[in-house]
């Protein structure tokens, strides 16, 4: 994988060519199927659509770390629902080359009812790995996220602390192609903080390509090298971060 | 460009083709999502899995008592209902399984790629451990009732296969209605019923008038599928060409035009759950 994106870094490992996404929803709500039907006899159903991204062209290559930015509706969460493939565009095209990690609300996927030990292996097969792959990395996750004595305790019994360290440990148990960090995670304590903080770095260091969205200007200039400012669907400037944000804080 | 890209939006030829080959990526999650609903299903009750076995049961009980009185035409009414019942519990329990699965799913879909018909496929998966757990119970009664218990049942692994087929396909169906609509889940409650009904499965299809039960033979698929678990579990032989044919055709029609339909409209999904 490591060559293969070598080989592909000068085209960039992430590429957005006229991308556009239309969202059409109905003018009025129709929330039952009773109503839609009735309309949809009279022939009264009508929509609006609305482009949430509109002519986008990015590239972002491999190994860097890439900062979204923009207000909030600018596009940025679907951007990354592109990319990481959970919408299609309307128009254009999605070109990744890389397996894709989210990081974003930990734990998502986990159930109450089922112990530690037992989520940690459905959420890993909810993030795309296979059986063997989660059984060589438990130990790992099981060390990094400290719950030896609680492993196998139902997770209703976690602490909101507990459930998200493990939630990142499953999460970045794998080193992936591409990180996408949707907002910096305040997650457990300071010290807890730094050891995801550090793994994140490791990532970086080892290669890992990371988009970074967030609100956060002073988390986009220290810890991007490039970044790309999002308005109304279209991006609006795309160069170093200090540039972009200063642009940003005067429109 | 020598190298495949991992990820191409341009290179989808058909969505449901594409499906195909993303589950099979998926497996080790199928199994997972099994084993997840039995075992929360069950984890703070105390008979644990036996309630799989005493739910048809206590409803074969119930039946018995109402209606072998009314229906003394049939030898042994217990084995003949639960040999039907069984089937549609699985129909019932997976296809709603289904559509709650995915609306569950719905705040991963936002944020991860997972095939999704992912859902239904385990909806159905954990229906079928059920299923099959039910048939337990089922020799139980046809011992109990002194039911002759013949080769035929080797039959059986057939007759759920179709229904499973049947059941995804309906399953995936239901669910992308109810992704846009919520009212589905509630409806299709009331449909379950009068169709349950509408289906010789607590009573013998000789009290139907003839010509409303041609016309329940010709668009009823639950008809012809329960009569594939009844022929080999209660009359005690292998069904005939004639009879396998018509759940056959449903089975594979349903399925199909359940997939095709679901992953025209999946991509959708991540903004409308």
């Amino acid at each position: 994988m490591t060559d293969q994106i070598n080989t592909q870094a000068q085209n960039g490992i992430i590429r957005l060519e006229k991308v556009s996404v239309k969202y059409r929803l109905p003018s009025e709500r129709i929330g039952t199927f009773k109503e839609f039907m009735i309309r949809f006899l009279q022939r009264k159903i009508r929509f609006n659509s609305f482009w949430a991204l509109h002519d986008v062209d990015l590239t972002i290559y491999a190994g860097e770390v890439f900062g979204i930015i923009g207000k909030n509706g600018a596009g940025k969460s679907t951007m990354l629902k592109v990319i990481s493939r959970v919408m299609r565009p309307t128009e254009g095209r999605v070109v990744v080359y890389g397996k894709i990690a989210p990081l974003l609300e930990l734990g998502a996927g986990f159930h109450p009812e089922l112990t530690g030990r037992e989520n940690v292996f459905l959420n890993g097969s909810l993030l795309g790995y296979s059986r063997l792959e989660m059984n060589a990395c438990f130990q790992s996750i099981l060390d990094f996220s400290e719950l030896h004595d609680f492993i196998d305790a139902p997770i209703r019994t976690y602490s909101s602390g507990m459930y998200a360290r493990l939630g990142f440990a499953v999460a970045t148990a794998h080193q992936p192609d591409i990180l996408i960090i949707d907002e910096i995670l305040g997650v457990g304590d300071e010290a807890f903080q730094k050891k995801c903080a550090d793994r994140i770095a490791q990532f970086r260091e080892n290669g890992t390509t990371i988009l970074v969205v967030s609100h956060s200007m002073d988390t986009i200039g220290k810890i991007c090298q490039r970044a790309a400012w999002l308005s109304h669907g279209k991006i609006e400037m795309v160069g170093e971060p200090d540039r972009v944000i200063v642009a940003y804080r005067g429109a | 460009m020598s190298t495949k890209p991992y990820y191409d939006s341009a290179a989808q030829i058909s969505p449901a083709l594409e499906e195909i080959r993303e589950v099979r990526k998926f497996g080790y999650l199928i199994g997972q999502l099994v084993r997840r609903d039995i075992l929360s299903r069950y984890k703070r009750s105390v008979l644990g899995v036996a309630w799989t076995m005493l739910n048809p049961l206590g409803m074969m009980i119930i039946l018995s008592i109402v209606f072998s009185q009314l229906f003394k035409s049939i030898e042994s009414y217990p084995a003949f209902v639960l040999s039907g019942l069984i089937a549609w519990n699985f129909f019932a329990q997976g296809t709603n399984a289904a559509m709650s699965g995915l609306i569950w799913g719905g705040s991963l879909l936002h944020r991860i790629y997972i095939p999704r018909t992912i859902f239904g496929i385990s909806a159905i998966g954990t229906a079928l451990v059920n299923l099959i757990i039910s048939i337990v119970p089922l020799v139980l009664v046809m011992l109990a009732t002194n039911t002759p218990l013949r080769i035929s049942v080797i039959f059986l692994p057939v007759s759920m296969l179709l229904l499973a087929g049947f059941a995804l396909g309906f399953g995936l169906i239901l669910s992308t209605l109810a992704v846009y609509f919520p009212d589905v889940t509630e409806m299709y409650q009331i449909l379950l019923t009068a169709w349950m009904y509408l289906t010789p499965i607590i009573y013998p299809e000789e009290i139907i008038p003839p010509e409303l039960l041609s016309v329940i033979q010709r668009i009823n698929p639950m008809y012809p599928i329960i009569r594939l678990f009844r022929i080999p579990i209660y009359d005690g032989r292998f069904p005939i060409m004639e009879e396998i044919l018509p759940s056959l055709i449903w089975s594979l029609g349903v399925l199909i035009i359940g997939w095709v339909f679901f992953t025209s409209k999946s991509d959708e999904f991540a903004y409308r759950i």
